[in-house]
């Protein structure tokens, strides 16, 4: 974490943009927004000590409604992105952002690896079991049984389990949050960006257009029966049986981040621009 | 909901901290996180072209606006001096403020008001567990007796202006050409 020694400390509001998000109304990610926007003046963080990374989908356009730097990427190519920032540039809190589609599925792979890299970013995932922006096909966290048009009766595929993936894969923070609790989530993400390595918070975002059942996960979220673990065993087992809906911190690692030294042979804007020149 | 001339409260005690002082703060983050999310309901009506309860959700964003300048005024505060996100409420959010996924594009006022109503009635409902608790000091209980009356006249206000706007159809959120890929 890169926070500053010393640093007015400023509010939620100053974190977030002009821009009027375009999300359904009743959208879980309102809240994720709010939650990283009271989450970065907890950290003692400016905007400008702060970047945000997304894909694509509904909960990728969270860099514009943000005054931190942004980079609205391509779908699935958040991670390597914010990995390579982070690698450049060490001083910057990094934010990843985006959803289980772009996350899970198409960007599957960048995951395993942005973990077993383990480069000091966080990453954040607004997880609502559905493909929203493209209008509701199943996505890689969507239930064997749920029904759309596109998959009548379910995909009968089952699901991916993410926070089991992460762990595997080697990250080194692991915690799940709720929209519905928007405060909570903001303390996860203080926490994620503290903890040193690759911190991965699933947080529970329902699309309340093309997954209305979801408005019930209020029903259905509960604190972590247990405290965290360091303990990756103890961590694989708790993470097999978990139903979900366990809310809090439920891994922290205490692998090195990976950081290697920053080249000296940075170019000048010049000489990168005629390096693009056709 | 009128705005309200500001009530003399309970004499506070001359040094302002404490338990007194923890009880103003979370009255504050209590009125200023209603506000902020009203104003975020508002920004989400008037992005989905339904400027009536914007408008409406903007009004009751000032509302508890002046309610929560009026606590930092009576402690003399110029402002919070940093956000009280920690602290612990009944649920998991501040009583006033409504959850996210209560919006629907197609609301209409009466929906706007509904949902204030139940903010009202749940901030209520957690000042006057304070004011009963056994544990709370005395000078908080007084306080937070007053504040949980005021919530109750508010609750009145909100009742008379739901008779005033007309009472939604049965079938308001139809809409002929819906999102969802469906049949």
């Amino acid at each position: 974490m890169n926070a500053p020694a010393a640093a007015a400390t400023l509010t939620a509001q100053a974190f977030k943009s002009d821009y009027k998000p375009v999300w359904c109304p009743g959208c879980g990610d309102f809240s994720v927004l709010s939650a990283i926007t009271k989450a970065l003046p907890m950290l003692a963080l400016r905007p400008e000590q702060v970047a945000i990374v997304s894909g694509i989908g509904c909960s990728s356009r969270i860099p514009a409604y943000t005054t931190c730097y942004g980079f609205h990427g391509v779908h699935g190519r958040a991670l390597p992105v914010g990995t390579g920032l982070k690698i450049a540039r060490p001083d910057l809190t990094v934010v990843v952002a985006g959803g289980d589609g772009d996350g899970y599925s198409i960007g599957g792979n960048h995951f395993l690896h942005a973990c077993r890299r383990n480069v000091d970013l966080t990453y954040i995932v607004m997880d609502n079991h559905v493909y929203g922006m493209t209008k509701g096909q199943p996505s890689p966290t969507t239930e064997p049984a749920w029904p759309s048009k596109l998959a009548p009766g379910g995909t009968g595929v089952r699901e991916f389990h993410p926070l089991v993936i992460a762990l595997a894969s080697g990250a080194n923070f692991i915690a799940r949050g709720f929209s519905g609790d928007p405060n909570g989530a903001a303390k996860l993400i203080v926490e994620a960006i503290r903890h040193p390595g690759f911190s991965f918070v699933e947080i529970l975002s329902p699309c309340v257009t093309f997954r209305p059942d979801q408005r019930s996960w209020k029903e259905a979220v509960r604190p972590a029966p247990v405290a965290a673990t360091d303990d990756p065993a103890r961590a694989a087992r708790r993470l097999m049986t978990d139903d979900g809906f366990n809310v809090g911190v439920l891994f922290t690692g205490k692998r090195r981040p990976y950081q290697p030294p920053v080249g000296k042979s940075v170019l000048r804007t010049a000489d990168l621009e005629r390096e693009f020149v056709l | 909901m009128r705005k309200k001339k500001p009530r003399k409260r309970v004499q506070a005690p001359r040094k302002r901290g404490g338990a007194y002082a923890d009880f103003m703060a979370q009255a504050y983050t209590m009125e200023i996180e209603a506000s902020q999310r009203y104003t975020e309901f508002a920004d989400q009506m008037e992005v989905h072209n339904n400027p009536e309860v914007a408008q409406l959700f903007r009004k009751l964003a000032g509302i508890e606006g002046l309610h929560a300048k009026q606590i930092l005024d009576e402690m003399g505060w110029p402002q919070m001096p940093e956000p009280v996100y920690a602290l612990q409420w009944a649920g998991e959010e501040p009583p006033e403020s409504a959850p996210v996924t209560e919006l629907h594009y197609l609301m209409q006022p009466w929906h706007a008001l509904e949902l204030a109503l139940r903010n009202e009635q749940r901030a209520e409902k957690f000042l006057a567990g304070i004011a009963r608790s056994a544990k709370t000091p005395a000078v908080v209980k007084k306080l937070a007796a007053e504040m949980a009356e005021e919530e109750r006249e508010h609750i009145r206000l909100i009742r008379d202006w739901m008779t005033r706007v007309p009472k939604p159809d049965r079938d308001w959120n139809r809409d002929p050409d819906p999102p969802f890929l469906g049949d």
